[in-house]
This record gives structure tokens, C-alpha cells and sequence, in this order.
């Protein structure tokens, strides 16, 4: 059965000649590795770092009673008395508003992007698994919540039912839920029907089985990556239903609801006003650039 | 042909086929096609795959070869027809469950990257099979460590690594590996080394003959590559827009074809000597469509011999009983079809 295409030997002996192996590392030990080659991935990822820790430490590191007023502090400038940056129209700490105000502006950032997560992936996961019936009833159900402008939507929810942040926060994770939806889908259905699926299938293994061990791994990276850039659009958000009225209530110290008290003292101090706007500015540019930077750490095919 | 020591759950003995095809058909409807339109994808094919042997498919791109591998594995729901693995049916009351048959058939898909998990170390997707099957997670990762050795791969180098860090041939070696690692009886090789490079081609192909050895297992060779086939099979079918044209022993068919389309596909493989060069290629065109595939015989509207008998009636493909039955479903070798060179042409290609 000798051809000219193929060598004729009869057996191989089951070893070929070792191949010197590149030093072998685990997955998330080869993303550290590639993360700490991008110095911009490190640097904007320590600035986060920072205002994480700042809120969490906020008492310890705030120089000032957030909620002291001053009748005669008010609408000082920078170094004045030793208030760093100033102080509010009230005559409040600025510094110390704002580290307090980190608190709440990157708890309605995160807490309803990790809500938005759990719901829309796990939709997602479902629809893009399941047959044609259940994606087409999952996925239209999300188109409805589409068909919205998400600021406008947003807004319209947590109007109608009423301020605060636990209703803002909710308010939130609604208007991220179809997003997160449909990037869970997408991955979902683009994995589903790889070979490496149906051979888990052709081993005789469960759709639960599958699910676990060969879709989720394939699903979580753009999933995560894609929550990691919501998060600061969740932060503007907030903040936007916070000077909106529809966040949190005054006196608490919250930058949404900062930029919208001190707008009307922008004559009087414009430097001032502008502060909360910056550490907005400054957090939701941080959390993009580091998302951008783990997602392409986390690309295995490199 | 040497008959292969019984394994041990081998219970009809050597001489039970160990996988018999009746009659399996698929058809696909045709997206936004005319209502009721169908792609007969797998039309009617039936075969006996004996204990031990490697049987070769071969046919043009969109015969169905693939669709009838994964048919076998009931991946895709066949729409008729009766499969029977070492006597027992499958997927009906009395017979094995889908399941079992999974047990004891695996399959090595062609492309090398996409059958592997590219998130997955390669020893996890091979422990995958041997995990689900029962074994716990440090016995299976034990499973996949030993197959990796038979399949020539250190698994201290290789078996950490994932997909995108292996070459094309090592893929394969680890996707055999894990259509191995849960000891099945059975493997469908679906064009499982048509992407490699020839010298890669020729070390996995060498690798599977060595592997069957060692395992007691059959092949089932799918290859649109007709060298391949005849230096892996032991008996080869030929298939053409979804039905079975022929079907007999690899020396046999190679040097005696009885089937037109046989004959051009052979006749369409590129000489090794410059000076014997193919002037015109035997059969020209695309095989024509199988949503709507020709009245009678299919080759007819490419065949040379094409007679009104052909549009006629279909030709049946003749009794196989055994190994050695080499027959075709082709009016010229059935001398009451009416064909006028019916009987002469015999034997002759």
C-alpha cells in the first residue's frame, strides 16, 4: 500500500525529537507578565488604584470635616488656610469632599456594572446557547430596553422611583443590563460552534458540562473587559443623576451632586467649580485606559 | 489484512461488523429557499465497518462526507435510517443510548486549532473526556498525561501549554489524544491531517497506524486526498453527491475501478512524471447541486457513458457481504439495466 505521498515506514515510535519548550506559564501569570511591559496600563492603573484606596481610607486621609461649613470660608481659593484646594460654597473642604466623594461615585460605578454582569451575562450565556425560540425572547426583550437613549432612560427610572442611591444604582444596572446582554450573546454564540464544542460534545459531556469548562473561560474575558469599560461610564452617569437630583441628596459629598451645587458660584470661582469635574474626568479616563490595557493583555493569541 | 486480538468488552467477537450504516439520510432545508427545498446532504448511504480495519472516504468537496461523520455520532439528528454498533442499535429502545455509542466512537475534526479550547491548557482538554466520563480531576489529569506520551508529546513540556503554543501537527497529536484518552473503540479521522504540511502529514498518519495497533481500534478515514486514503485504508468508499458509488478494497479500487466517477477521480490526480502530465482534467465543472440532484444516476450529467437508462432509473449499489467485496452502483455493471455497454466495460477502467 506503499504511496509516493507518504513515507512507507511502518511505525513511528511514539516520540519525536524534544522540541526546547518556551519557559510555560500559567494564563493570568502571562497577563501579569504582559501588563508590566505597558507602562501606561501601569501608571493609569496605579492612579486607580489610588482613588480606590483614598476612598476607602477617606477618614484617615481627608484633612478636613467634609461636612464642616465656614460662613466666612467660602469660595476660597487654592492653599487658603490650609485648605489644599480650596473650598465650597459653603466653606466646606474641597480636598476632603472630593476624596469622601470618591466613595460614592465608584459605588455607582461598580455596583451596578457587577448587577449589570451577573444578569446580562448570564442572559446572554443563555441565549446564546439555547435554541433560536429562547435567544429570539431573551434578545428582543433587550431590544426594547434599547430603544432608549441610556442617559434618558436612566433618568426616567430613577425618577420614577424617586432619588437616592440604592434607586440610582438599580436605575443603573438596568440601562446596562442589554449591553452586557448582548456582548455575553455574541461571544457566547461565536464560541458555540468551534469544533473544541462539538468535541466536548462527541465525548458524550452534559450542556452544563460544556458550558463550565469550554464556554464561560471563552465568554468571561470580553465580558469582564467590556464591564471594566462601563465602569466609567457608570461614574458619568451617576454623576449626571446626581445633578440631576435623581442621586443622591445634598449635603453628601458626592462629585455629580459637587458640580451641580457650585455651577451657579462659576463666576465667583471658576477654578473651584471645576474640580469635581476633573476627578470625574481624571477616574473615568483611568478605568478606560486600564480596561484597554487588560484587554489586550488578556488576548492569549498574541 | 490481520485480524486484531478481541479487546475486552468486544462481544460479538471479530467477526460482528463493528459499526453497520442502513440507509442514513439527512436533509437540510434551504434558508429562504422555496418552501419544502432541501439539501440532500446525506442521501441514502449504507456501509459495514468490520473490527480492526480502516475505511477510507473519499469523494469532492460537499459529497457529504463530513455530514455522514457527524451523523454517526448523532452531532447531527439523522432524519432516517438504522445504525447498529456491535449488534446493539443506537438511539432506539433496545439499543445503546447516544451516550454509549460516545463512549466508545471519538472523533479528530480537521481543523487542529478550533477543535481545541483556546483558553484550556492542552492537558485539560485532553482529562476533559476521561473527567466526564467519571474519573476524578487528578486521575483524569493522569489519563491525559499518559495519552500525551503515546501520542510522542512530553506532557511536562507540552501539557501545560495552550493551543496557540503548539504547531499544527502537535494540535493534531493533542486532539488525538483526547479522542484517545477516553479509550474508545472506534475514531472518525473527518480530513484530520488534510491541513498539515506533507512531512507533518506523514509523521501523524504514521503516528495513527501505530496508535490502532496499540489500541485494537478502527478507523473510520474521511480525506478528500486519494494518496492518503490508499496508504491508511484497508477498504475505501467512494461517495458522490451524498449516496455511496462504490465501495471495495484500497488495492482494488485503485487498480480496478468499476465506477466512472471512480475512474476520473483517480485519472484527476496529478502525475508524478512531468512527461505523463494530464492534458485535460477527466471530469470538469462542479458536481451539480444537491438541492435539486439529477433524475436516475447522479454522475450522469458528467459521466462519458451517460445513457437514457441513467436518467431513468437510479443504479443500485450491489451486495457486499464482506471484507473483500468490491461493487458499484453503476449501470454498466448490470448487465439487466439495459445500458448498452453494460457488461462489456467490466473491469476495464
Amino acid at each position: 500500500m506503499a504511496s509516493s505521498a507518504v513515507m512507507t515506514q511502518e511505525t513511528a515510535p511514539p516520540e519525536e525529537p524534544v522540541v526546547q519548550a518556551l519557559k510555560v506559564r500559567g494564563y493570568w501569570a502571562s497577563v501579569a507578565y504582559r501588563l508590566r511591559y505597558d507602562p501606561m496600563t501601569v501608571a493609569f492603573g496605579t492612579i486607580v488604584l489610588l482613588i480606590i484606596l483614598a476612598a476607602i481610607f477617606a477618614p484617615m486621609i481627608a484633612p478636613f470635616d467634609p461636612y464642616k461649613e465656614s460662613i466666612i470660608g467660602r469660595l476660597k481659593p487654592f492653599g487658603w488656610r490650609g485648605h489644599l484646594l480650596g473650598t465650597d460654597e459653603l466653606g466646606r473642604d474641597m480636598l476632603s469632599r472630593l476624596i469622601y466623594g470618591a466613595r460614592i461615585s465608584l459605588l455607582m460605578g461598580v455596583v451596578p456594572v457587577v448587577i449589570a454582569t451577573v444578569i446580562g451575562g448570564s442572559l446572554g450565556v443563555i441565549g446564546g446557547f439555547a435554541g433560536k425560540r429562547v435567544n429570539t425572547a431573551i434578545m428582543r426583550t433587550m431590544d426594547v430596553f434599547y430603544a432608549f437613549p441610556s442617559v434618558l432612560l436612566a433618568v426616567a427610572i430613577a425618577g420614577a422611583m424617586g432619588g437616592g442611591i440604592g434607586n440610582g444604582m438599580l436605575a443603573l444596572a438596568l440601562v446596562f443590563t442589554p449591553a452586557m446582554c448582548r456582548v455575553a450573546e455574541t461571544a457566547t454564540a461565536q464560541v458555540k460552534n468551534l469544533d473544541f464544542v462539538e468535541a466536548a460534545r462527541a465525548t458524550g459531556a452534559g450542556t452544563l458540562t460544556i458550558l463550565r469548562f469550554h464556554i464561560l473561560g471563552n465568554v468571561l474575558g470580553p465580558v469582564f473587559i467590556y464591564a471594566s469599560s462601563l465602569v466609567s461610564v457608570g461614574i458619568l452617569l451617576a454623576s449626571g443623576l446626581s445633578f440631576l437630583g435623581l442621586g443622591v441628596r445634598p449635603p453628601v459629598a458626592d462629585w455629580g451632586l459637587m458640580l451641580s451645587t457650585l455651577r451657579q458660584s462659576i463666576y465667583v470661582n471658576p477654578l473651584i467649580c471645576a474640580l469635581p469635574g476633573v476627578a470625574i474626568f481624571i477616574t473615568s479616563v483611568s478605568f478606560n485606559l486600564v480596561s484597554d490595557g487588560i484587554r489586550a493583555a488578556m488576548d492569549v493569541r498574541m | 489484512m490481520d485480524m486484531m486480538p478481541p479487546s475486552s468488552f468486544d462481544r460479538g467477537g471479530p467477526a460482528q461488523p463493528l459499526l453497520i450504516a442502513r440507509d442514513l439520510r439527512k436533509h437540510f432545508k434551504v434558508k429562504g429557499g422555496a418552501p419544502g427545498a432541501v439539501v440532500r446532504a446525506v442521501d441514502g448511504v449504507s456501509f459495514t465497518l468490520f473490527k480492526g480495519e480502516t475505511l477510507g472516504i473519499v469523494g469532492e468537496s460537499g459529497c457529504g462526507k463530513s455530514t455522514l461523520a457527524r451523523l454517526l455520532l448523532h452531532l447531527i439528528q439523522p432524519d432516517e435510517g438504522e445504525l447498529v454498533f456491535d449488534g446493539d442499535t443506537v438511539a432506539e429502545v433496545r439499543g445503546i443510548s447516544v451516550n454509549a455509542l460516545r463512549r466508545q466512537v471519538q472523533m479528530v475534526f480537521q481543523d487542529s486549532y478550533s477543535s481545541l479550547n483556546p483558553r484550556m491548557p492542552v492537558q485539560d482538554s485532553v482529562a476533559f473526556g476521561p473527567y466526564v466520563h467519571g474519573k476524578s480531576r487528578s486521575a483524569a489529569r493522569q489519563a491525559a498525561r499518559d495519552i500525551l506520551v503515546k501520542v510522542g508529546l512530553n506532557p511536562d513540556l507540552f501539557g501545560p501549554r495552550y493551543p496557540h503554543e503548539l504547531s499544527g501537527g502537535q494540535k493534531q497529536r493533542v486532539n488525538i489524544a483526547r479522542a484517545l484518552a477516553i479509550e474508545p473503540r472506534m475514531v472518525i479521522l473527518d480530513e484530520a491531517v488534510s491541513a498539515l504540511d506533507k512531512s507533518v502529514e506523514a509523521q501523524v498518519l504514521n503516528l495513527l497506524r501505530a496508535l490502532k495497533a496499540n489500541f485494537n481500534l478502527t478507523y473510520l478515514f474521511i480525506s478528500h486526498d486519494l494518496n492518503v486514503v490508499r496508504y491508511i485504508s484497508d477498504r475505501v468508499l467512494v461517495m458522490y453527491l451524498g449516496s455511496v458509488v462504490e465501495l471495495g478494497p484500497v488495492d482494488e479500487i485503485f487498480s480496478r475501478p468499476l465506477h466512472p466517477y471512480t475512474t476520473a477521480l483517480l485519472g484527476s490526480r496529478p502525475s508524478m512524471d512531468p512527461a505523463n502530465r494530464i492534458e485535460e482534467p477527466p471530469i470538469t465543472g462542479d458536481p451539480p447541486s444537491p438541492i435539486d440532484p439529477p433524475s436516475g444516476c447522479r454522475f450522469r450529467t458528467r459521466c462519458p457513458h451517460a445513457e437514457p437508462v441513467c436518467a431513468a432509473k437510479p443504479p443500485v449499489l450491489g451486495e457486499w457481504h464482506d471484507r473483500t467485496s468490491h461493487v458499484a452502483a453503476c449501470h454498466l455493471h448490470d448487465p439487466a439495466s439495459g445500458h448498452s455497454m453494460a457488461r462489456a466495460t467490466v473491469g476495464a477502467a
